[in-house]
């Protein structure tokens, strides 16, 4: 318990104390040294110029700007401008050379892989995920199940001109009919084909559903485009039924409704929204994550 | 404002105001064995302080040649033939409980030594004080000067004393830039107007608080500012040796006359004159027969100043000495004084400087040119090839720390049939990959590993990644994980 008492005198040092006490022992009345109030003065001083030199005080609409008119947005703008300066130096190489030339270079590569690493994170992971992995729909860049190329060249293509996107000339186009919804398959046909189709990535068939009967709806309707052997066209886009690996799920659902309503899902054309040196570092990239050809 | 009141029977005064100013110390000339080490000491700290950077040392070509230096850009850290990265900050820490177990150890020995003789703040001060007596005089001068009008010679004398302060500050900060850039160099760039602001505005600053601390807070900043004598009154012991005053022989004080009479009628006197000699000198304004105290930064310039006293009236030397308090009650009791330098508390803080020296001597010389370090690729875990075989893909990070380019050949352990790729590494004759890093600098590669199916398990199995260097043959592995469906 505190106690208080006034002005009691400390019998070892002579000195007053503060009146407190506390389980017998009691604190010295010792004054702060005059320069401590003195420093205390010169915060407030300073903070006195601070309001006056930097943003400070809110107001109604916005707040106290500040002498230097300083913002750290501002701040980061500058940053931005001299490394893209900087930038523009190094990567005068990277404007210059072909994709394979800059492969062939370790210091092009390096370059190419770090800008194309980082375009990567802005403008394509959110469909094909941080690492490239993707997910249903969305190709999982790390494995060869490559439908327009794993070249290169064919990467540069692809993202230059976008998959299906209608407003690039150029862009990269096939259109898997929905056999279902338009008609040209009935649903115990597309049950049959998408058994037929499981089997050739080398997965168990439906149970209870007709393989051979599929295996002949496949050679009737699908082979066109997928090959007789279902091991797709890349000139055309078509997917490689055999390796299990599908871009919208190998399970017989998936298929089902695959063989359908199609999917037919989209890529923009980047060719419109991004420079040429970040284009040719994203093909760079997208092909070192393991699959490029 | 001063209130009294009456308590009990006696008044008493509240002479405690909110605020005090300082009492203005004015520290008198001393000569003595103490205050010649001091001046040795100081010498040798300053001079390294303020040579240190001047001091050469080739590291061959593309290497900065300067012995002790702070790189900041390109964050690096020279200290003779030892180059730290930022990475291995952990020699800092190591050096930081050395010099805190050090301190410790110098505490258990001979309390507040540190204070007393290398402490920055005593360091400096000393140099101002002695640029101080040198201007104004001793003691009586300067009390006399502070008392005196603004005449002329006063203004001439401040205008002096405050010019030198400054150019020792001047100079003080100006040394600490020298660190962190060649020195040579930055001393041409500060002299021509060439150098950046920062190092102005560093510069600066430390003049501000050279002039300001040296000059002006002096003891107050071992008063109120300083934490070690808080830490160090909680870890002294009563075996530490402290400047003590020996009260045994001492007391009762009385003046030289009283005392001889007293001896001669057969009655105790002590050895103190009670001239004050011991307040005089010290640089803190402490009087130490009072007996240890925050104030005290035991520097020993009592022990200098009371000892020539000693000798002018015929009296054995040491009435203040480096002794403990327990001392004193032995001799009260007729026993002989005990002095404990090796006990547990410093044979252990000694076994313990020993050990981490030893962990960081053994770092240091064993430490490699060469680092690798593995980070597995998280999205995906892994890949399924066409093929069913598996993927993972791993970012290593290879760190040359010499000054010329390295190759290194990249192998694969653990993993059976594991086959490695990479877009950035070339392949050698045997088939193995390999990166050339440049000289002081990291490489980045991605590595992409492939193994059947039945290599890869879901938990993930082990697989180390060795790198051979092709030029020494030096070898450093690293540990990861290859992961399956």
């Amino acid at each position: 318990m505190a106690t208080t008492e006034p002005n009691q005198v400390d019998s070892v040092t002579g000195q007053t104390t503060t009146g407190h006490e506390w389980d017998g022992i009691r604190e010295l009345n010792t004054p702060l040294p005059r320069w401590w109030l003195w420093t205390f003065y010169a915060c407030i001083l300073f903070a006195i110029v601070y309001w006056v030199l930097y943003p400070a005080w809110p107001l109604v609409s916005g707040f106290s700007r500040g002498a230097l008119a300083y913002s750290s947005r501002g701040q980061v703008a500058e940053d931005i401008q001299a490394i893209q300066a900087q930038r523009a130096q190094t990567e005068a190489g990277l404007d210059k050379a072909s994709v394979t030339q800059i492969v062939a270079d370790k210091k092009l590569l390096s370059l190419a892989l770090a800008h194309g690493k980082a375009a990567f994170a802005e403008d394509c992971a959110p469909c094909h995920g941080s690492g490239g992995q993707g997910s249903k729909g969305y190709r999982n860049l790390t494995n060869e199940d490559w439908l327009w190329g794993g070249t290169l060249d064919d990467i540069q293509t692809t993202i230059t001109h976008g998959i299906r996107a209608d407003y690039d000339k150029d862009t990269r186009s096939s259109a898997m009919p929905a056999f279902g919804r338009d008609g040209v398959l009935k649903p115990e046909e597309i049950r049959q084909v998408a058994s037929y189709v499981r089997t050739l990535s080398k997965l168990e068939p439906e149970a209870g559903v007709d393989v051979a009967a599929g295996k002949k709806v496949f050679a009737d309707n699908c082979a066109v485009c997928h090959g007789d052997d279902g091991k797709g066209n890349l000139a055309m886009g078509s997917a490689n039924l055999t390796d299990g690996l599908q871009l919208y799920g190998g399970d017989f659902k998936d298929l089902i409704q695959t063989i359908t309503y199609a999917r037919n899902s989209t890529m923009p054309a980047w060719g419109a929204r991004l420079d040429p040196v970040t284009i040719k570092s994203l093909a760079v990239y997208v092909h070192s994550l393991g699959a490029g050809q | 404002m001063i209130q009294s009141e009456i308590v009990g029977d006696q008044e008493v005064y509240d002479d405690s105001p909110l605020y005090a100013a300082a009492t203005k110390i004015y520290p008198q000339k001393v000569e003595g064995t103490f205050r010649r080490l001091k001046w040795a000491l100081l010498i040798v700290c300053l001079g390294i302080y303020y040579f240190l950077p001047f001091v050469r040392w080739d590291r061959g070509p593309n290497e900065p040649h300067q012995a002790v230096l702070v790189d900041l850009a390109h964050s690096r850290f020279y200290f003779f033939f030892i180059e730290l990265w930022p990475q291995e900050v952990y020699y800092f820490t190591g050096l930081l409980i050395l010099a805190s177990l050090a301190l410790f150890l110098s505490n258990a020995l001979f309390g507040r030594v540190w204070c007393g003789y290398f402490c920055f703040q005593t360091v400096w001060t000393d140099l101002f004080m002695w640029v101080e007596r040198l201007v104004e005089g001793d003691r009586r001068d300067r009390i006399k000067l502070d008392a005196a009008p603004w005449d002329a010679n006063k203004i001439a004398k401040r205008a002096a004393k405050h010019g030198i302060w400054v150019l020792i500050a001047w100079w003080t900060g100006g040394v600490w830039v020298l660190y962190f850039a060649d020195a040579p160099t930055l001393v041409r760039d500060l002299a021509t107007f060439q150098a950046s602001l920062v190092a102005y505005v560093w510069i600066g600053i430390l003049t501000f608080t050279t002039y300001y601390l040296a000059g002006h807070m002096r003891e107050q900043v071992c008063l109120y500012m300083c934490p070690w004598p808080r830490i160090q009154a909680a870890l002294t012991d009563v075996d530490a040796l402290n400047v003590t005053y020996r009260r045994d022989r001492g007391e009762p004080r009385m003046s030289l006359k009283e005392a001889s009479k007293e001896r001669a009628a057969g009655q105790p006197a002590g050895d103190c004159i009670d001239c004050y000699q011991c307040v005089a000198v010290c640089p803190t304004g402490v009087d130490i027969r009072k007996g240890s105290q925050l104030g005290c930064i035991q520097c020993g310039l009592c022990i200098d100043a009371c000892d020539t006293v000693m000798k002018k009236v015929n009296r054995p030397t040491r009435l203040i000495s480096y002794d403990t308090d327990e001392n004193i009650k032995r001799r009260q009791r007729g026993e002989a004084p005990v002095y404990r330098i090796v006990r547990s508390r410093t044979i252990l803080y000694v076994v313990v400087i020993a050990i981490v020296g030893a962990l960081m001597l053994y770092q240091l010389t064993t430490r490699q040119h060469m680092g690798l370090s593995v980070l597995h690729v998280r999205a995906p875990m892994f890949t399924t090839a066409r093929d069913g075989a598996v993927r993972n893909g791993y970012t290593l990070r290879f760190s040359n720390k010499s000054n010329e380019t390295h190759k290194f050949a990249i192998e694969i352990g653990g993993i059976k049939g594991a086959v490695a790729k990479s877009e950035e590494t070339d392949t050698l004759p045997d088939g193995r990959l390999m990166v050339s890093v440049d000289p002081d600098s990291t490489q980045e590669i991605e590595l992409y590993v492939t193994a059947p199916l039945s290599s890869a398990t879901n938990a993930g199995a082990p697989i180390v990644v060795k790198a051979t260097d092709l030029q020494d043959g030096e070898t450093v592995s690293v540990s990861d994980h290859f992961f399956g469906p």
